[in-house]
């Protein structure tokens, strides 16, 4: 029998996928193993992240060597992260599903193709950028202006009165990561309205219905699968944005948001500021609590398009 | 003609006499909605100008030959050494994850019907998921500490290696799934084995697709700061040519910490950095869409 070469080398470059995901977990997981034996279940709900003494000498707790007072608990990073992206879901979601009505029924044609090179080319923009433009140009605007009359205005509304802060914070997060995921949201669901069966709207507007009633009461129920699934996958990517957010949300530590101008961290912004300081610690604990968070992370990210992933899959979207 | 007028008239006169009338809630309604759809793609349009807008200007004073000359220093300087590294990160990346991504490519949309192609397909979409900090800190505790690397040139590669195969992989299975069946039925009827059908008319015909989707890769890995940040680390000289052991500088570290320092010549720089990396993106991204228009007229047959 003759040994077929190619595709032999096919499957084994092709494997080198997979085998990169399971060992990104493995790899995570076995370096962060002594972290997650000391904090135990703890890590989680506990809000209390610190170092300990660096400069007095390592104590044994539980059997490891850590310095002495050091706990850690990132709860305040699990809130930040969380709330962070589900307001910039909140912001994002009909922006996106109104761009995307615009480009693909909206507008005639012809002009839907040079127009959509602003929802195309903004996906494109490093989030480094973003970062940049929202640290120059939003956290001054926000904070000086912005924030103190909506904190004025709707005082009456709980989380949106109180102190606006400096500009720093979960609702510029929210806002740069909202900037961010409209076009992913957009471009798919564009592609996904032109893909809609004609005979459906052209029935829809023989009943009587107007264009935009057409694509409210049927285009948009039938892509309610599509939509869902592209809103988690986008969900994922705020979820595990760094640069962006680390240059906007303040970096708090320990600190629970109290209103929506209050300055946070992300899991993802956390593990880019704090190996440096984590780094000073000689029991090398820090670190490996580090690689904790960041398979936390990774284990959420995995579950969130895992998840997206088999319902765009349902859908028969890709 | 004239009794088509009058008949026309008629239609006219009757519809509005007695057709339906549209209610004021559903007018108003549709009023509002349709400022909502406007509104919101001026809104997009608006942040995309507003964020290209903002580098340029501030930018500019700082778009000097100064940049291409001079390597940086503490708070100020040029950006020669920054350029080089991103381009060398870049075309490194891409080298290394082009043959691999693109073959898994193949195999995808080859042979991707199986259970295992099913697998392998759903394994690198949850991996695109993955966010470019984690892979940048598993290429930390791989590379840089447990194979004793340092922060080098080979861990940054590596590491954005690994963030753009799955890309890779996925444009060339839409590229080659484009391909009419009756394309490699041709192939194999002429004795044509697998090896050739592929790489003598398949990946021919997917060309231009393909290469859009290297060009949006190396877009991608120019753009990129968090896996880099504890991989490639930074350094402020031209690189040495060592793959290990050395750091290498590069555009968006720039950015993220000249724009901490509190001086405006740094600001500037960072400002310049800025510019640079988006139209160096902006621009792989138009020649890669325009690499796709123009592979779609000449060949006519396979849409892409």
């Amino acid at each position: 029998m003759k040994i077929p070469v190619f595709r032999v080398a096919l499957i084994s470059t092709a494997s080198f996928l997979p085998l990169s995901l399971i060992s990104l977990i493995v790899f995570l997981a076995i370096y962060s193993w002594p972290a997650i034996q000391f904090n135990q279940f703890y890590f989680l709900w506990t809000n209390d992240w610190n170092l300990g003494n660096l400069y007095g000498n390592p104590v044994t707790v539980h059997g490891t060597q850590v310095m002495p007072g050091a706990k850690y608990g990132i709860w305040f990073l699990v809130v930040g992260t969380i709330v962070s992206s589900a307001l910039a879901m909140l912001i994002a979601m009909p922006i996106a599903i109104g761009a995307a009505y615009f480009l693909s029924e909206g507008v005639r044609k012809s002009w839907a193709g040079p127009l959509s090179l602003f929802v195309d080319l903004l996906a494109a923009i490093p989030s480094v950028v973003y970062g940049l433009w929202g640290y120059a140009l939003l956290v001054p605007l926000f904070g000086q202006t912005i924030f103190p009359f909506v904190a004025k205005t709707f005082s009456f509304i709980p989380f949106l009165n109180g102190d606006p802060g400096s500009g720093y914070g979960l609702l510029t997060s929210a806002f740069v990561l909202a900037v961010m995921i409209i076009p992913l949201i957009s471009a798919t669901l564009r592609e996904s309205i032109r893909m809609t069966e004609p005979e459906l709207k052209e029935a829809g507007r023989s009943l009587g219905l107007n264009r935009l009633e057409v694509f409210w009461h049927i285009t948009l129920p039938k892509l309610k699968t599509v939509l869902i699934g592209v809103g988690i996958l986008a969900l994922g990517r705020a979820l595990g944005e760094t640069m962006a957010v680390l240059m906007v949300s303040g970096n708090a530590l320990n600190y629970l948001p109290d209103n929506i101008y209050a300055p946070i961290s992300t899991m993802a912004a956390f593990i880019a500021s704090q190996l440096d300081s984590a780094l000073q610690d000689p029991t090398n604990m820090a670190v490996e609590a580090l690689s904790e968070v960041a398979l936390v992370l990774l284990l959420i990210t995995v579950v969130v398009n895992f998840a997206a992933r088999l319902l765009l899959w349902m859908a028969r979207v890709r | 003609m004239a009794t088509k007028a009058i008949e026309r008239r008629n239609i006219v006169v009757r519809s509005s006499a007695r057709g339906f009338k549209v209610s004021l809630s559903r007018r108003v309604t549709t009023v509002f909605a349709w400022m909502f759809v406007v509104l919101s793609f001026l809104f997009v349009a608006t942040m995309f100008v507003s964020i290209i807008g903002d580098v340029i200007i501030r930018a500019w004073p700082a778009l000097t030959p100064k940049l291409l000359t001079e390597v940086t220093s503490g708070i100020g300087g040029g950006l020669k050494n920054a350029i080089e590294g991103t381009f060398v990160m870049s075309v490194g990346a891409l080298l290394l994850a082009a043959p691999i991504g693109i073959s898994a490519g193949i195999y995808l949309s080859e042979h991707g019907r199986g259970g295992a192609g099913k697998v392998l397909r759903f394994l690198s979409d949850v991996l695109v998921g993955i966010p470019s900090i984690v892979l940048g800190y598993v290429g930390y505790i791989t590379m840089v500490i447990y194979l004793g690397w340092q922060f080098s040139v080979a861990a940054g590669i590596i590491t954005l290696t690994v963030m753009l195969l799955p890309y890779i992989a996925r444009s060339t299975e839409l590229a080659l799934a484009n391909i009419p069946l009756a394309v490699r039925e041709a192939g194999y009827g002429l004795g044509a084995g697998e090896g050739r059908v592929v790489l003598s008319i398949l990946l021919p015909g997917a060309a231009p697709a393909i290469m859009t989707g290297l060009f949006y890769a190396v877009a991608l890995s120019m753009g990129e700061t968090a896996p880099l940040l504890y991989t490639a680390g930074w350094s402020n000289y031209m690189w040495n040519g060592q793959f290990t052991k050395e750091p290498i500088g590069y555009l968006t570290y720039v950015v993220w910490t000249f724009i901490n320092e509190p001086f405006a010549e740094s600001h500037r720089i960072a400002f310049a950095a800025a510019f640079l990396i988006t139209t160096g993106v902006l621009i792989l991204i138009l020649i890669g869409r325009w690499l796709l228009v123009r592979g779609q007229r000449r060949m006519g047959v396979y849409q892409g």
